[in-house]
């Protein structure tokens, strides 16, 4: 097998560097955001962070990287993405409950590769917004070049999109010319597809526990279908599952919560939210958080009240908030002028901001214990930047998941002329023989 | 007598089918492969009442047989086409035909009852589903298309219905007869899924997850259906009756499933969604095998691969720049094949998109140029197909006992050049003839 293969192969590409050993970064200014900033430096051991500080002992055979005082900070969560997979919406159904994003990961989507290259190392990979009670997420960690099982971020607590307001009640309609129709076309609707998804799913709920009754009793009776539509929601009535609801509006957002206490669940997480300062009180009340845009205002009507300040005035509220990309709808990259953007539209500290991109959505996620923070025991998913992150100058340089290196800024820099070169070889070599005509006024 | 009346059998050719199993034939001192085991040579080959009687150099030809010189000839096993649609109607699935589109004139009436009155509801119903159809039953034997695959050296297809999620049984037929049942070889041999996937406008499942979601479900129902039964068929009293499935049914009755893999993201997610349906699978497409088959050796699963390589879009958008991945995989998808072989994977080749048999042995062609061995190509169009389907003790070498299905070439095989002399079909010999016949189902 030619070195090319071998470089592009998914099942077989090598990593930058081994995640067994030891790893010790120098020379840094480490961003732990939740404990302040250490001068000194950080020691990974079998994927973890062993040590940070001024001095850190490391073994004898350590692999060593000088960081050349650049920053350190944990890898990004990005709570809110649309990347590395080969289908994002079920649209035909406003309950698509049963379908799985983990089924479809596609580890071979450049976009991973993009995240990685802005710092983005996990990523809750969401169903679409076409309809009220969407697919299940898939959290995973940008582990670019590995297979869809490698991908998944094993022990993540699973999680269901949800989606209120326009996207849902235009599609299967309107633009769609052909389509059928699709309840619901109303807002009122949408709210009552939730309450019918669940009262659904409170019957299947009882019908299977009185299965299991008659069961213990000795009658002889058919067991109930399996219903993997239904299976998720009571997850979600048993708190087994986290609710991650896309929606703008605040009457929207309210109505929402209510439901859900109605139901005695609760919504995890407003994705987008952008009215979510409007009813942050009892956004927090509800103990949901909010992973949110950095501005976006008036993109569309129901956008038309979003303000900048929206992550900054939620967190004040007590509310758990984070900021996300919807990415590729808007870039990974820009995750980190987002974050800077709410020094200015907030009056945020620097570690605030950063929070917005790393612990809160670790947490938002319930992975908080793993990421999002560099802090001895977790992840070594750890971002190393030449400028301060928040920085508009900062350029990511190096990026690790697990402590393997997974982006070397300088390295795809190096590779970028062969890679150039190969591509036009194989576009000459593929070439047609005799290529058709050029059509006079064909475009 | 028998000698004369068999000579007027087998020399009524072009098209002309007789039943099964006419006279006794042989072919003398042609350079004979057996694709069970090495060359011959100079060998004959003795064909008695459509199947093979013996093979081998100094083998006695019968005094009734007509006898064909087989000098500057290559006997080959009859070629199969893994996963075919010679002889059977267009696809007859939603995806076919737009939601409110008049059903096409080709999809015959039969396929019209059994699919188009099914409803399509939510998840709950049973929609792009028509598990129970047969392939035998939709065969068409006066469909060109037979012909001109017999023209290309193909005596057998393994056909299937395409077009919905659950498409349908597998059969494998002969492309000669004059009635479809003569030409049947075996029947139920696989459910053929298909991944229609349709967007939001057309009924659920409209996406690959979608899709995969369905699939997930009716296996699941399977189960409780046939508990259901087991239960109910034990003592029906005082129970409830499991109602009749026909979709469940036709799941049931398949012996392996088929699912489509082009790339290597694509080998491994189903290759693993057929290990959590406890499936036998056999994958088809395999654009990516190249990269795949390391999966496919571990977990031990056959893949089909489709003789239309990938190429750039005919009319594709001139500025979209095609990825170097892309670009690689139209590169080295005919060294495939050859990975295949190298790491011990099971495979076939199938007509796929190549639209005329005609052109099937020049993409061949290109996967042995990329490095497969003329040996390990003639057994992807012989032997391996018959034993991925399980029909390898009738079909797929040249051995006493198996049907008499011959390619005879009058140069090698795998030299596109080298004309095809004749195919022998169940004992029967059919010389290259017009593909005069209309082709409705392009």
């Amino acid at each position: 097998m030619n070195r090319r293969l071998f470089l592009s192969s998914l099942a077989l590409a090598p990593s930058l560097a081994a995640a067994a050993g030891a790893t010790l970064i120098k020379n840094a200014k480490i961003l732990t955001v939740t404990k302040g900033r250490v001068d000194g430096s950080l020691l990974i051991r079998d994927g973890r962070i062993a040590a940070l500080g001024a001095e850190v002992l490391a073994p004898a055979d350590a692999v060593t990287i000088d960081a050349g005082g650049g920053y350190l900070m944990p890898g990004i969560v990005d709570c809110h993405a649309h990347v590395g997979a080969d289908a994002i919406n079920e649209g035909t159904i406003s309950v698509s409950s049963m379908v799985r994003i983990e089924d479809v990961l596609a580890p071979d989507d450049v976009q991973i590769y993009r995240g990685l290259a802005a710092g983005v190392t996990t990523s809750n990979v969401l169903h679409g917004s076409a309809n009220t009670i969407g697919g299940q997420c898939s959290v995973v960690k940008m582990r670019w070049g590995r297979s869809a099982a490698q991908m998944v971020f094993a022990g993540a607590r699973p999680g269901i999109k949800f989606a209120l307001g326009e996207n849902v009640k235009r599609a299967g309609g309107g633009t769609n010319l052909g389509a059928a129709l699709r309840y619901p076309a109303t807002r009122m609707g949408v709210e009552d597809v939730v309450r019918e998804a669940f009262n659904e799913a409170r019957a299947y709920q009882r019908q299977r526990d009185e299965y299991q009754t008659r069961v213990a009793k000795g009658e002889r009776v058919l067991p109930p279908r399996r219903d993997w539509k239904l299976d998720p929601l009571v997850e979600v009535l048993e708190g087994k599952r986290l609710v991650h609801a896309h929606c703008y509006r605040s009457d929207e957002i309210l109505m929402l919560l209510r439901a859900a206490e109605e139901f005695g669940f609760r919504i995890r997480t407003l994705q987008h939210g952008l009215e979510a300062y409007k009813v942050a009180k009892e956004i927090a009340k509800h103990g949901a958080g909010v992973s949110t845009f950095a501005d976006s205002w008036s993109y569309k009507i129901e956008a038309y009240d979003a303000i900048p300040y929206n992550a900054a005035l939620c967190l004040r509220a007590g509310v758990l908030t984070s900021l996300n990309t919807d990415a590729p709808v808007t870039q990974q990259r820009h995750l980190l002028q987002d974050a800077a953007k709410t020094l200015r539209y907030g009056q945020l500290t620097d570690d605030e901001a950063l929070s917005l991109i790393t612990i809160n959505p670790a947490r938002q996620l319930m992975i908080d214990d793993r990421v999002g923070s560099l802090e001895v025991g977790k992840d070594a998913d750890i971002v190393l930047t030449d400028k301060h992150p928040l920085s508009l100058y900062a350029k990511v340089q190096k990026v690790f998941i697990d402590g393997e290196m997974f982006f070397n800024r300088e390295q795809d820099a190096r590779e970028r002329a062969e890679r150039a070169a190969r591509r036009q070889a194989l576009i000459e070599k593929l070439k047609p023989a005799a290529p058709p005509a050029q059509k006079k006024g064909a475009r | 007598m028998t000698k004369l009346l068999g000579s007027i059998l087998l020399l009524a050719v072009a098209g002309v089918a007789q039943p099964p199993g006419a006279g006794v034939f042989a072919i003398r001192g042609a350079h004979i492969h057996p694709a069970s085991g090495p060359a011959l040579p100079n060998a004959n080959v003795v064909v008695r009442n459509g199947l093979i009687e013996a093979v081998g150099p100094n083998v006695p030809i019968p005094p009734e047989a007509f006898v064909v010189e087989g000098a500057g000839l290559q006997v080959y096993p009859g070629l199969i086409d893994a996963l075919s649609t010679w002889g059977l109607p267009a696809a007859t699935g939603r995806a076919a035909t737009p939601a409110n589109a008049a059903p096409s004139p080709a999809t015959p009436a039969v396929l019209e009852r059994s699919i188009q009155t099914l409803e399509d509801g939510g998840p709950e119903e049973r929609p792009s589903n028509s598990s129970w159809v047969r392939a035998a039953d939709l065969l068409d034997p006066r469909q060109a298309a037979l012909t001109a695959a017999r023209n290309a050296g193909y005596t057998t297809a393994i056909g299937f219905p395409s077009g919905n999620v659950f498409s349908g049984q597998g059969s494998a037929y002969n492309v000669a007869g004059a009635r479809s049942r003569q030409m049947v070889i075996a029947d139920g041999i696989g459910q053929m899924i298909t991944f229609p996937v349709r967007g939001f406008g057309g009924g659920f499942p409209g996406s690959l997850m979608g899709i995969i979601a369905y699939i997930r479900q009716i296996y699941s129902d399977v189960d409780h259906y046939r508990a259901s039964q087991a239960l109910y068929a034990k003592d029906p009293r005082g129970l409830p009756r499991p109602p009749y499935d026909r979709a469940l049914d036709g799941v049931i009755a398949s012996p392996r499933l088929l699912l489509p893999a082009g790339r290597l993201a694509e080998i491994d997610r189903m290759i693993r969604f057929g290990q959590e349906l406890k499936q036998p699978l056999v994958l088809y497409g395999g654009a990516e095998a190249f990269r795949g088959a390391p999966l496919l050796a571990a977990a031990k699963v056959p893949m089909l691969i489709n003789l239309r390589w990938p190429e750039a879009e005919r009319d594709g958008d001139p500025f979209v720049k095609d990825s170097l991945r892309v670009l690689e995989t139209r590169d080295l998808a005919p060294t495939g094949p050859a990975a295949l072989a190298k790491a011990g994977v099971k495979f076939a080749f199938y007509s796929g998109g190549v639209e005329r048999p005609a052109d099937l042995r020049k993409a061949i062609k290109k996967a042995v140029d990329a490095g497969l061995s003329k040996d390990e190509a003639l057994r992807a169009l012989t032997l391996y197909p018959a034993q991925i389907f399980g029909l390898d003790n009738r079909l797929g070498s040249l051995e006493p006992g198996k049907i008499a299905n011959l390619t005879v070439i009058a140069g090698d095989l795998f030299d596109d050049r080298a004309k095809l002399k004749f195919t022998v079909i169940d004992g029967v010999k059919y010389e290259p003839a017009p593909e005069t016949a209309p082709e409705t189902n392009r």
